[in-house]
């Protein structure tokens, strides 16, 4: 188990280290120079030179990769443009309320999925199996901002239940029911694309462990329905339902993303799309680099619970 | 015979197993038929079709241009005689919107994910056939870009380069070519242990005729049927690119932009944002329940129950 840990944890460092050229060239394509972002378009060549040498920027890239690579690795992701801000110390509590509101609608998510899911499964082709199926179609096809904003217009703007967009009131006091309040409409709107292919897999994943020949006998002997799920069938249903929850987490991430444009969550999607519209490379580079570092630790989280839940993985 | 699970798509659809070399003609036109007998498959190409048509006669089929701005007439709701589907807040027409939107919503939907298709299967198939190093590396390279949540590198891309239909077409082909290039690789393994590959070996055959004649048909179809999902997706992630802005610019609009015009009028006139959203919804609904059709078409075996 402690191998299995390990070896996964080793093999994060070839993937990040791609992840970090990618993000590194991507940045060195952009369009633009960045001392005329930073001198303004008045800016004397001489200066600009200059400024180009202080940066770095006229060394070889190799070199200018191995710089920043180094610095980034202690946590020093350079100094914002737009807001003259250190950006490690803008993306911290942005990367917090991000995954407030990743967790909550992977709460959300689960909760839905594996609700629908099992309900669905055990009363195949009755009405709620087919509304169900429905649904969960129409809901993995659904534009997720576009979904927010129709939530934002019934519930926010005709119901006036919910609050339109935000993470606190301005004359709300900023306590935990406050930010509650406004977590509902993002996290509902981030959730129902995945928790509907959640609850397609554990539909289908459930039906098949309970068409396995060992849960008709058990059903033979005449367990009750409660005793057959405990003991015979979740946990044999259990891994490719582990497994596609935590794919949903990529989309779930993705999706996060759009949701704070949406609702002006103040995460680091938000942050993303400002540092985009700004040109703000340092920003979108830790942003960018933060969220990949994040999904991929999440995909061996995610491996792991899987070989805790089945030991014929170990091996593998 | 049963499916092995290696030959598990990416969504988790069973591949079609490359078991048999190319079916006599009268096996083909079978498919055909089985494809025609699936109601929902065919509505859904019906309503693609419609979708695509539409953009294309855009200029024939609406009275109205798109770009033109009534003053008098702004936000009228739909059903507004003349303006079937209502205004917008510049008065411009939604019908003409609609149909205008789907040219370039469908092309960032369709182009890319041909593209990635394309360039996926070609790297699969390589990497499959060729084994070694060669896989190695590209498996390594594609497993990066995996790492990657598929709409952060899509914003990444679409956001640093000049914003644009073709930037946004470059940054979804970049996100799909992994995806595309695994499944066909693990396709390409299938039928490379196939006993007539040997055969064509053993007759002397070279490497690209052996990938062009016998690969190739053999692994196309779980491509093609991926590929018809994928740009369901696509419509919904090129339509969240152009929301951010990231895509098409104005005074141009797809369906995605169209909804982010319509959010800043969202309570004095929903059905500028409804109505976009919709129309996606639907195009995006169809491509899933085409993959559907064909799968069913091109593999019996999987058929749903």
């Amino acid at each position: 188990m402690g191998k299995f840990l390990v070896h996964r944890l080793l093999g994060v460092l070839p993937v990040m280290f791609g992840v970090s050229v990618i993000i590194f060239l991507l940045m060195h394509l952009a369009p633009g120079d960045v001392t005329t972002v930073l001198l303004g378009p008045q800016a004397t060549e001489a200066a600009k030179t200059e400024l180009r040498h202080a940066l770095g920027l006229d060394q070889p890239l190799p070199l200018q990769y191995g710089r920043w690579l180094w610095r980034t690795l202690h946590g020093d992701f350079g100094v914002s443009i737009a807001t003259q801000l250190h950006v490690a110390a803008l993306v911290l509590p942005r990367f917090v309320n991000t995954m407030l509101l990743t967790v909550a609608s992977l709460f959300l998510a689960i909760v839905i999925g594996y609700g629908a899911g099992l309900f669905a499964a055990l009363r195949t082709r009755s009405i709620f199996d087919r509304g169900t199926m429905v649904v969960t179609l129409l809901a993995g096809s659904t534009p997720p901002f576009w979904l927010g904003l129709i939530l934002v217009l019934l519930f926010a703007i005709r119901l006036r239940w919910l609050p339109v967009s935000g993470m606190t009131d301005m004359a709300g006091d900023g306590g935990a029911l406050d930010v509650l309040r406004h977590l509902v409409l993002p996290a509902v709107t981030t959730a129902l694309g995945p928790a509907a292919i959640i609850t397609r897999m554990v539909r289908s994943s459930l039906r098949e462990a309970l068409e396995r020949p060992h849960v008709r006998v058990a059903r033979a002997k005449g367990l009750s329905r409660g005793v057959l799920l405990r003991r015979h069938v979740i946990l044999n249903a259990l891994p490719p339902i582990v497994t596609i929850t935590g794919l949903q987490l990529g989309y779930l991430i993705g999706g996060a993303l759009l949701t704070e444009v949406v609702f002006a969550w103040p995460g680091l999607g938000s942050l993303l799309y400002d540092s985009i519209t700004a040109r703000d490379m340092p920003a979108v580079q830790a942003t960018t680099l933060l969220i990949a570092l994040a999904f991929v630790l999440v995909n061996i989280l995610v491996d792991f619970i899987n070989v805790l839940l089945d030991p014929r993985l170990r091996d593998a | 015979m049963d499916v092995p699970s290696d030959r598990v798509g990416v969504d988790g659809a069973a591949v079609a197993p490359p078991g048999e070399p190319r079916r006599p003609l009268s096996q083909r036109y079978w498919r055909l038929f089985a494809f025609l007998r699936d109601r929902t498959a065919v509505l859904a190409a019906v309503v693609l079709l419609a979708a695509a048509l539409g953009a294309v006669f855009a200029p024939w089929l609406s009275a109205h241009d798109p770009y033109e701005a009534d003053n008098l007439l702004r936000f009228a709701p739909p059903g507004t005689p003349g303006h079937l589907l209502g205004t917008d807040q510049q008065g411009r027409d939604m019908v003409a919107r609609l149909l205008w939107g789907g040219r370039v919503s469908l092309l960032v939907g369709v182009v890319p994910t041909v593209l990635a298709s394309i360039i996926g299967l070609a790297l699969g198939m390589l990497a499959g056939y060729a084994r070694g190093l060669l896989d190695q590396f590209v498996m390594r390279v594609l497993d990066v870009l995996l790492a990657f949540p598929m709409v952060l590198l899509a914003i990444a891309i679409a956001g640093v380069l000049t914003p644009g239909v073709t930037t946004e077409i470059l940054a979804i082909t970049v996100v799909l070519v992994p995806y595309v290039g695994r499944l066909a690789r693990t396709a390409t393994l299938g039928v490379v242990t196939m006993p007539y590959i040997e055969a064509a070996r053993a007759a002397g055959g070279s490497s690209p005729v052996i990938l062009a004649r016998y690969v190739l048909p053999n692994v196309l179809s779980p491509i093609v049927v991926y590929a018809t999902t994928l740009m369901g997706l696509m419509i919904v992630v090129g339509a969240g690119l152009s929301f951010l802005g990231l895509g098409v610019q104005p005074p141009v609009a797809d369906w995605g932009t169209m909804v982010a015009d319509g959010r800043v009028v969202l309570r004095r006139a929903p059905h500028v944002t409804v109505l976009p959203g919709v129309v996606i919804l639907i195009v995006s609904l169809a491509f899933n329940f085409l993959g559907d059709g064909l799968r069913d078409a091109l593999d019996p075996r999987t058929a749903r129950r």
